[in-house]
């Protein structure tokens, strides 16, 4: 996988001398390979080096990014059994969406995810992962069917944002997000939420209501995307990247602040270099939630939950001086 | 409110010239333009007429002050959740300066603490909870202190078993508060999922705007949803879907009247009728009524 990320020119320079090297093959003279073996250890400082003092906009970069793992990359990775579920029994199947029965480990979950698509036709089939109602529409069934069955439910979410066209407003994309919160809030079994790319507003938040919250380590999460935010608060989207920095979009800031629970570790290098150890840290983080999650009776579950975000905030107000406390 | 402070003055002459003309030149405390019909109207009668244009029939935008004068019985509201004040969480500064400068002249220009204002009151003697969003306040964006007063307001309903009406008039989630304003969307639907859990009615009405992270979550979650009058109600401004289908929008798209269509909301309310609207609605869901025997 060619290293195709502005930030990551200096390990692409690296790559592209080890290439010119094993190029020679079995012709290559000793010190080459001593030479090739030390651009390796180069390329994975390099990395590490980047990688670990990546700013908002470069993790807005890796989440985006077109090589990175979706909801079905993982799918394939964790589950052993997994029956899709289609449509949302009211008007359609949105692709964006995409919901399954399935076993992961010695559970059996109904997984739920945004999809983005891989090549161009899937992409256009899944709209890009920005979901109309019919995807949370879609959801909200899946939710209910794990509820009647004691399944947990695992959510996947990866969008930019729900898709702001026409046929949405008039089919309720506003009222299709909303139910999914406050039926989320209620649901009587455990829901691991993880942003495993971009976590884009309402339309990821539609799907992103549960006991646990966590996020891949290059992960975003956002009230409205980088350039939208600047274009309103800035005047003008160039300003993106310090709309990234100022938004407090990243794993480490979200976890600080309380939106996210804990980080899933990615590969070096980001999700993308490797999908099977991507697949493998996400799986270990749900299995060990879901473990801690169905020890729980559901009243203290849905306590826990309900106060999980009901304190989101609080560490952001004063109370005047005086002011009657209620 | 504040203008009462101002000093009198007399208006200047207007012999001949445009409407446009002697509408800017005319302070707003005096007179004022109708956006939509573009008549010129007397600032005492339309504050007279409930601020709806007597010629068009537009509603102007009210206040939070406002909105509860005209929707509660005289003196029956009592403020709760107040001084509460948003203290900057992410230290948020943009080029056009800092949101901790911004909140205090925001504080310093409505009088308010930030964009809603939650109470108790009653509504021709039917006790409610009542928060009023108000738009002037950063858009009426929700961010920490909004979700916390909102979330205050449904609990309060639900604890004392008060029906609840929350009057939107939001942009949506406060950007300056970043994924914690996101946050509140899911906090006070949690709230209202145990309102509705209570069996407590909620009554939301949406008034000019109430759009996205405001309509995809509280304010889509009313019992009974109301909307005023030509108000803007939607997820997507319509600029930002013009932008992504690349066409034209019928005119009405993401008004109070497209949404009735789609049958998202149950009526549009004329801002004279809000008042007796509610109060009908309170009444068929029992308030006043004395208690069933236990």
């Amino acid at each position: 996988m060619a290293y195709d990320l502005e930030f990551e020119r200096p390990l692409a320079d690296i790559e592209k001398r080890m290439a010119h090297l094993q190029r020679r093959g079995d012709r290559m003279r000793s010190d080459e390979r001593a030479q090739l073996a030390e651009l390796q250890r180069e390329l994975e400082r390099k990395t590490k080096e980047i990688y670990s003092s990546l700013t908002p906009w470069q993790r807005v970069q890796v989440a985006r990014f077109r090589d990175r793992p979706y909801t079905n990359d993982y799918v394939k990775r964790m589950c052993d059994d997994a029956f899709e579920l289609r449509g949302d029994r009211r008007y359609a199947d949105d692709r964006a969406i995409q919901g399954y029965v399935a076993s992961i480990g010695d559970q059996t979950v109904v997984l739920i995810g945004h999809q983005k698509g891989r090549d161009l036709k899937e992409r256009q089939e899944c709209n890009f992962g920005m979901a109309h109602p019919e995807g949370y529409r879609k959801a909200l069934r899946l939710f209910r069917y794990a509820e009647r069955f004691h399944m947990p439910v695992v959510a996947l979410i990866d969008t930019t944002g729900a898709y702001p066209g026409l046929g949405d407003e008039e089919r309720g994309i506003s009222q299709a997000i909303a139910e999914n919160l406050l039926v989320m809030a209620g649901l009587r079994t455990p829901i691991v939420c993880i942003v495993i790319g971009e976590g884009g507003s309402g339309g990821a938040l539609g799907i992103g209501v549960g006991d646990r919250v966590l996020m891949l380590e290059n992960a975003v999460y956002t009230v409205a995307a980088p350039e939208a935010a600047a274009s309103i608060i800035w005047r003008d989207n160039a300003f993106a990247p310090d709309a990234a920095q100022a938004m407090k979009i990243t794993a480490p800031e979200l976890l600080e602040l309380g939106v996210v629970d804990d980080i899933i570790p990615e590969p070096l290098g980001g999700a993308h270099r490797d999908y099977d150890e991507a697949a493998a840290n996400v799986k270990a983080a749900i299995l060990r939630e879901l473990a801690t999650l169905q020890a729980l009776p559901v009243e203290i579950l849905l306590d826990n939950r309900y106060q999980r975000f009901r304190v989101i905030g609080l560490q952001g107000i004063t109370q005047a001086v005086g002011a009657t406390k209620k | 409110m504040t203008d009462e402070s101002r000093p009198a003055f007399s208006a200047p002459e207007m012999n001949g010239a445009h409407p446009d003309a002697i509408a800017r030149a005319l302070p707003e405390n005096i007179a004022v333009k109708c956006p939509n019909c573009r008549e010129l109207l007397l600032a005492r009668d339309l504050e007279k007429n409930l601020k709806v244009c007597q010629k068009c029939g537009h509603h102007f935008r009210l206040t939070a002050p406002e909105r509860i004068a005209m929707l509660l019985d005289p003196d029956s509201f009592s403020e709760f959740a107040n001084g509460l004040l948003s203290s900057d969480p992410l230290r948020f500064v943009a080029r056009s300066g800092s949101y901790a400068d911004k909140l205090v002249s925001e504080r310093e220009k409505t009088g308010l603490e930030d964009a809603v204002v939650t109470g108790v009151g009653s509504i021709e003697g039917l006790k409610l909870v009542l928060a009023v969003m108000d738009f002037r306040f950063i858009g009426g964006s929700m961010g920490s202190v909004v979700g916390e007063k909102l979330t205050r307001a449904i609990e309060h309903a639900t604890a004392d078993r008060l029906p609840l009406v929350i009057a939107s008039a939001s942009g949506g989630a406060r950007q300056q508060e970043g994924t914690l304003s996101l946050m509140q969307m899911a906090k006070t639907s949690a709230a209202l999922s145990r309102l509705a859990d209570a069996g407590v009615v909620f009554v939301s009405l949406l008034t000019d705007p109430t759009t996205a992270g405001v309509s995809a979550s509280f304010a889509f979650l009313g019992d009974v949803i109301l909307a005023e009058p030509g108000a803007l109600v939607g997820f997507a401004g319509p600029r930002v879907i013009e932008q992504m289908m690349h066409q034209r929008l019928p005119k009405d798209v993401n008004t109070a009247e497209f949404v009735l269509k789609h049958g998202m909301i149950d009526g549009i309310s004329h801002r004279r009728e809000l008042r007796s609207t509610l109060a009908r609605l309170l009444r068929l869901h029992g308030s006043g009524a004395p208690r069933a025997a236990q």
